[in-house]
Formats: structure tokens, sequence, C-alpha cells
């Protein structure tokens, strides 16, 4: 076939499928996906094609509207998707073939819905003729991912096609969000029929419910009158309802104390001094501190994870809690709520806000958190020869744009970046919190990257989870993805060094990883790439860096060392309480207060 | 504690696995599960009796509410309800025992449901407590298999949940 009639023929094809009503007119399974996913507003996917699959690429290589990125794996795709989400607050839509490229999904898909995050997997199955007969690249995927969705179709008739991708990214997106993942035998990609695109939402088991109680609303108002020290725990529902306004006009009107999760971060700027930053295991220890000698904690979109608890009977004991979510199945999951309101946070906090007055009477409160916040502030030591990690990421805070997006993988580097990195807004930290997915920081920030062509975005990971998906390196060169990685390079995986240096009399168990030279392999992917080891390299290598046009690799080595500077600091024993944080390397708040007549037994 | 579930679904493909994933998932317990057709077509009744403290109870009911196929979740255990199960129980009909199990069927109000030359099968529905004490009772005479149905149940009053 010559190129004219290629073309020509590629023409007619569009045509076809930009009619507004189809009506009367068959089209192919693969096309309806298409369309369908049009009509949803899709507009990037992040897919790798495969036997099963590969007809539904032949559709969308010619949408108009939808950018196909390729990662080079699908669970880079995946956590694509995930990134592209987690810094627009849109569906983020991964696709891949059946079996292997399905179950390759499995950790991006599990991570969306530890974070709660909208995502829609597609995949690729066998004809439907051939289900259950273990025919090749065959795998239940329905079935493997019961435990990891909010939702799941497999498509059995080509009729529904249009029906359920509506239902899908309308799961994806409200109430709780979540991952939907869509399984599409390849006979009906392959059959014709007449769509019909008009769909409605009809689940009569899925309405989830907004609106706060207005009993419990002013409930909660009266006992945040009566609180003499209150603090507010925010958490991803607030960047999830796009509630961060509210929550800042709650603040202010107030003025009580605010702590995020990981999650939360960026829902209130970091940096504003009621802000009691980042809590829990590795938090600020005057936010654990606030927490545990308040006497109501206002809990907003937040599900009282280990990681923030603790032991769980130890927690807050002294404070009554006010909680609002939108899953109830999260409110007395852990911690009995005293006043419960189960909807919509930024519902919610605007009913609270036309209703709170501000606070007049914390004034000794405040005086307390910020002798705490004096007491105990985040630090680190700085080394003469090497580069000390918290201090680089300290570093690039300042030099990178303010409304840049940052990625992290899973480990040290993760905490140093939580702890160090000042956030403004939400929609701007990509962190693989609830699932703590290694690999998960490179392919994120390529989704964030292909969300918002124009912002920086810096993916800072650690190099045992950088390694875990290097090869999306290509992704970026080929697609011209310009994402700044820093790969804080210290050979080991640093948290579990950590917790065998603090647990396990430092023996190494297979904690090693070994050195590499990431510059090296970021140049083999045609990657721009430069290596640092000198405290005083670190400024001039970031500037050149975030001038960078395209994409950038910038190895970062310095030494595990587990007497100076090695770990993330403080630190809760998991299943421990405030008290047993570690402040330094050797003591615990318990002893230095009880040292300094603070505390008795 | 027991509690009996009541529970109404969309008759999708995968909604059972979806329901016993979640309980084993969780770690909750099912004591005895039923399902079947409602009235109306394309929706399915289940009855699942489990255990667990209110905390547990409170959290299998508000996750099993998540779920998208679940249209209704009723804890009948909150409130008067009529349960009953249906069992089959093939007995060894001995000559020298017949006429102590026939007793016994009239008794509980069973029925004989098949008979051949050394074997009754033997039909009853009740209550936990009926069938616990009917069981107990042949149990001696030499049972040979036990067909349960699981437990069914239904509000008392006008109150329905459909």
């Amino acid at each position: 076939m010559t190129i004219k009639k290629a073309k020509s023929k590629r023409k007619n094809l569009v045509a076809l499928k930009n009619e507004k009503t189809p009506s009367g007119r068959p089209m192919k399974g693969r096309d309806i996906i298409v369309k369908a996913l049009e009509n949803e507003g899709v507009r990037v996917i992040f897919g790798y094609p495969g036997g099963t699959s590969m007809e539904i690429h032949q559709g969308l290589t010619l949408s108009k509207q939808i950018r196909m990125v390729l990662p080079r794996h699908e669970q880079g795709g995946a956590f694509a998707a995930g990134g592209y989400a987690r810094s627009t607050g849109e569906v983020g839509v991964c696709m891949a073939t059946s079996g292997p490229g399905a179950t390759n999904l499995l950790t991006g898909i599990m991570d969306a819905k530890m974070d709660s995050i909208p995502l829609v997997a597609i995949t690729g199955q066998v004809p439907s003729t051939m289900l259950g007969s273990d025919a090749f690249q065959e795998t239940d995927i329905i079935g493997a991912t019961f435990p990891m969705v909010k939702h799941s179709y497999l498509v059995q008739n080509i009729a529904d096609i249009p029906q359920i991708i509506h239902e899908a990214f309308e799961i994806a997106k409200s109430g709780r969000p979540g991952p939907v993942i869509v399984d599409i035998p390849k006979n009906i990609q392959q059959q014709e029929a007449v769509p019909d695109f008009k769909v409605k939402f009809d689940c009569p088991g899925y309405k989830p419910n907004l609106q706060p109680s207005m009993m419990q609303i002013k409930k909660a108002v009266h006992a945040i009158k009566e609180a003499k020290n209150p603090v507010i725990y925010a958490g991803g529902g607030v960047v999830a309802a796009h509630a961060s306004a509210e929550l800042r006009t709650f603040v202010k009107k107030t003025g009580i104390p605010i702590t995020t999760t990981v999650t939360g971060l960026g829902t209130y700027p970091s940096d504003d001094k009621l802000s009691l930053r980042m809590l829990g295991m590795h938090g600020a220890i005057y936010a654990n501190i606030a927490m545990n000698h308040a006497d109501l904690i206002i809990a907003l979109g937040v599900r009282f994870d280990d990681r923030v608890t603790g032991k769980l009977s130890e927690f807050c004991k002294e404070a009554k809690f006010i909680q609002v979510d939108i899953d109830a199945s999260e409110i007395n999951k852990n911690i009995a709520i005293d006043i419960p309101i189960q909807g919509d946070v930024k519902q919610a906090l605007k009913m609270m806000n036309d209703r709170v007055e501000p606070k007049k009477d914390t004034g000794p409160w405040i005086k307390k958190v910020n002798k705490w916040k004096k007491d105990f502030p985040l630090r680190y030591d700085l080394h003469k020869n090497d580069i000390v990690p918290q201090h680089l990421i300290s570093e690039m805070r300042k030099l990178a744009d303010k409304d840049a997006i940052v990625s992290v993988g899973v480990g040290q580097h993760q905490m140093w970046t939580a702890q160090f990195w000042d956030f403004n807004e939400p929609l701007r930290w990509l962190c693989s919190s609830g699932l703590g997915a290694m690999g998960f920081g490179l392919p994120a920030a390529m989704g964030a990257q292909v969300a918002h062509p124009k912002k920086q975005v810096i993916n800072i990971e650690g190099d045992g989870s950088f390694l875990m998906n290097i090869q999306e390196l290509q992704t970026l060169n080929i697609e011209k993805i310009p994402v700044k990685n820093v790969v804080l390079n210290n050979a080991h995986l640093g948290m579990v060094a950590q917790w065998e240096d603090r647990f396990y009399k430092s023996l190494r168990g297979h904690t090693y990883l070994g050195d590499a030279n990431f510059a090296e392999i970021a140049h083999a992917f045609g990657v721009k790439s430069e290596c640092i080891r000198k405290p005083g390299e670190i400024m001039p290598a970031l500037k050149r860096m975030l001038k960078h046009k395209g994409p950038y690799v910038l190895d970062v080595k310095y030494p595990y060392n587990d007497k100076s500077h090695g770990h993330v600091m403080p630190m809760i024993p998991s299943n421990h309480t405030y008290l047993d944080t570690f402040i330094d390397e050797e003591h615990t708040l318990r002893e230095y207060w009880k040292k300094k007549g603070i505390i008795k037994e | 504690m027991q509690h009996t579930i009541s529970i109404l679904v969309v008759n999708q493909f995968g909604v059972l696995s979806r329901i016993s994933g979640l309980f084993s998932g969780r770690g909750f317990n099912i004591e005895s599960l039923n399902v079947a057709e409602t009235s109306e077509p394309g929706i399915s009744r289940m009855t699942i009796v489990t255990r667990g403290d209110d905390k547990k109870v409170e959290q299998i009911t508000k996750q099993l509410n998540k779920l998208v196929d679940i249209i209704k979740v009723t804890d009948l255990t909150e409130e008067h309800f009529v349960d009953r199960e249906l069992i089959l129980v093939k007995m060894n009909a001995e000559p020298r025992v017949r006429e102590e199990i026939l007793r016994i069927v009239d008794i509980f109000r069973a029925k004989v449901v098949d008979v051949s030359s050394d074997n009754y099968t033997v039909e009853i529905t009740g209550d936990e407590g009926k069938i616990k004490g009917f069981l107990e009772l042949l149990k001696p005479l030499g049972i040979k298999e036990v067909v349960r149905s699981g437990r069914i149940a239904i509000s008392r009053g006008i109150k329905s949940i459909s």
C-alpha cells in the first residue's frame, strides 16, 4: 500500500470516530473503547501493548485526543498513571495486555488503593471463548485484583462497553477515590456493533453520601469552642476532596495548630507558624508531642494509620476525637471516635467555617506548642567531606520553582524529603505512602510531567528504589519528558539498614546493594547526567540540573554511615509511643524529659 | 457474639468472590452463607452468619456497604427476626432404630423424604436450637450424612428489606 493510500484510509477512520452520534454505523469494539475513553475526557494513557491489547492500541494510535505514552514496563505505566492522578486530581489511566502485562500492573493498582488515588486500569484478556482454558497469557486478573480495587469489570458483551467505561471512571473518582480495573477479551475488541454512547450512571449499590450531618457539625463546633488544647490532624482526604482552601480558612478562623500525614503534605503550608509539619514515626517531634497533649483532635480525611498512631492504646489518651471522612468504615476503625462526621471533608469544613469563632483561649496552648517547636526542630549535622542528603534536599528546595512537583521512591530519602521539603500546595507531592512501593519515584514523576509539561518535576530517589524502574529513563528520553532525577546513592537499602542498626546489632541481612554509576546508565539511555560526591559540588550541580531543558540524572554519592548521619531521625519505633521517640541517635524523649524533670516515672 | 447479616446484592459476575474475599482478607469469619435470587430478577439475597465483637461487626457491615455490587446490608441481630435452616439427614435405618427415628421425626415435625432398605433421609427446618436438638437425638442412632442450607432470616413485623 502506498503512503498516500494509507493516509486517506486513516483520515476516513478518524472521520468515522469524530461523528457526534455514530448511530446506525457499526464500530469495532476497540474503537468503541477509544471513543468511550475520549468521552470521559481522557488525554493520556500509559500503556504497554501485547497480544490481547494491541487491537485497542490500533484504535488509540488514531485518536487525536489521547496521547499514548509507552512506559518500558507495565509497573512503570501503572505508577505513571498514579503520578498523573496525584498531580492533577483527575483519573489516571494505564493499560496492559493479559497475563504478565496485567500482573505487572498490580503493584501500581494496590498503590492507588492504599492512597485512594483515582485510577482506571484497562487490560486485554484472552478471547471470551477461551476463558478458563489456561490459554497463552491467560490470567484471571479480575480474581487476582479483588482485594486491590474499588471495583472491577470483565466486559462480556460489546454493547456494555460505553456503560462500563463510564461507570469505571465515575467509581474511580467519586466518593473515596480508588482504582477500577476493566478487563476486555480480545474477541470483544474485534467484534462490531452499533454503539450507544448515551450512558447514565446507575449503580443501585453505589451512592456515596457527601453531605455531613448538621447535627454532628454543630457538635463538632461546640467541642472546638470548648477545647483548650486542640490540634488539627489532616490527611490525604483533604487532597482528594480539593479542600485545601477550606482547610486554610478553618485554621485561620480558629487559630488551631495543624499537623498533616505524609499524604496530607501540601494541604497547608509547611512553613506557616501554625504548621506542625508531618506527624508520625518520622514526623516532627513537636507534632507528636502536641497530638499527645491535645484535649481535642480534629481528624480530617485521615485513617489513623499505624505509622501515625504507634501503640494504639497509648495514642492521644487525653483527647476527644472529631473525625470527618467520606468513608464510614474509616470511622471507629482503629480509634473510637467521639464525634463522627461521615461526608465530604470540603463540605464539612465549609459548614464548620460558617459557624466557628476565633478561639481566644488557646494562648497558653500555642505558647506550649511553640516551645516544643523551638526545643525539637527537625535538624541534621553537616559533614566536612561527605554530602548530607537532608542538606541537599533543603538546598534544592531553595533553588527549585515554588510550584515544583516533587516525587519520591520509598526509604530514607522519602522521609528526608517529607521532612525537609517545604510544601505549599496540594497535588505537588507524589509519594507511595500507604503501600510504600519502591520504584515509584521515577515513573510517578514521569506521569506528573506528562500532565504538567511546563512545570518543574523533580524525582528524589534512593539508589535501591531508582533501580527498580530505571528502564523508564528511556521513556523520558524518547518521549521528551524532562523529569529531573536526583539519586541519593549510598549503595545501601538505607531504611532497612537503619532498622538493622537499631534492632539487629547492625548485622547486614542483604541490605548492601553495592555501587553503581547511575550517571553512566543515564548516559546510555541518552539522558544527560552528572555524578557528585563533595558538599561543595551540590549547589553548582543542582543549578546545572535545573537549568537543563531535558531529562536529567544527578547521581549523588554519599556513604551510608550509621554513626553520624545515616539514620532518619527522629524515629518512633513501631508500636511505641511518642515518649519513645529517638530524638537523636542515643536518647529518647522519655529519657530527655526525665533528666529535665518534665516527667517522673 | 453471633450476628446474622442480610445482604441484597446485584447478581453480577464475581459478587460472591468479592464478599467472601472481603471476609477472608480482613480476618472475618463466615459461619454460614446462603445465597439465592429474590423476587426481583437480577437481585440476590445473601444471609451471612458471622461472629465478632461490636467493633468487628461494625467494620464488617461498613466494609460490605462499600462494595459496589451490594445494595443493602442489614445486621438483623440488632432487631427481632425469624431465622430458619433446612437440613437433610441421611440415617442408618436398621430395623432396630427405625421406630425410634420415626418417633423423633414426628416429635420435631420433620419429614422422611427418601426411604431405602437401610436408609432414611429426613428433612427438617427450624432455628438453630431446634436443629441442634434434633441432631443430638439422632446422633446415637447412626447419622451417615448431614447437608445444611445455612441460615436464612427475615425481620419480624411489617418492616422489609428491599
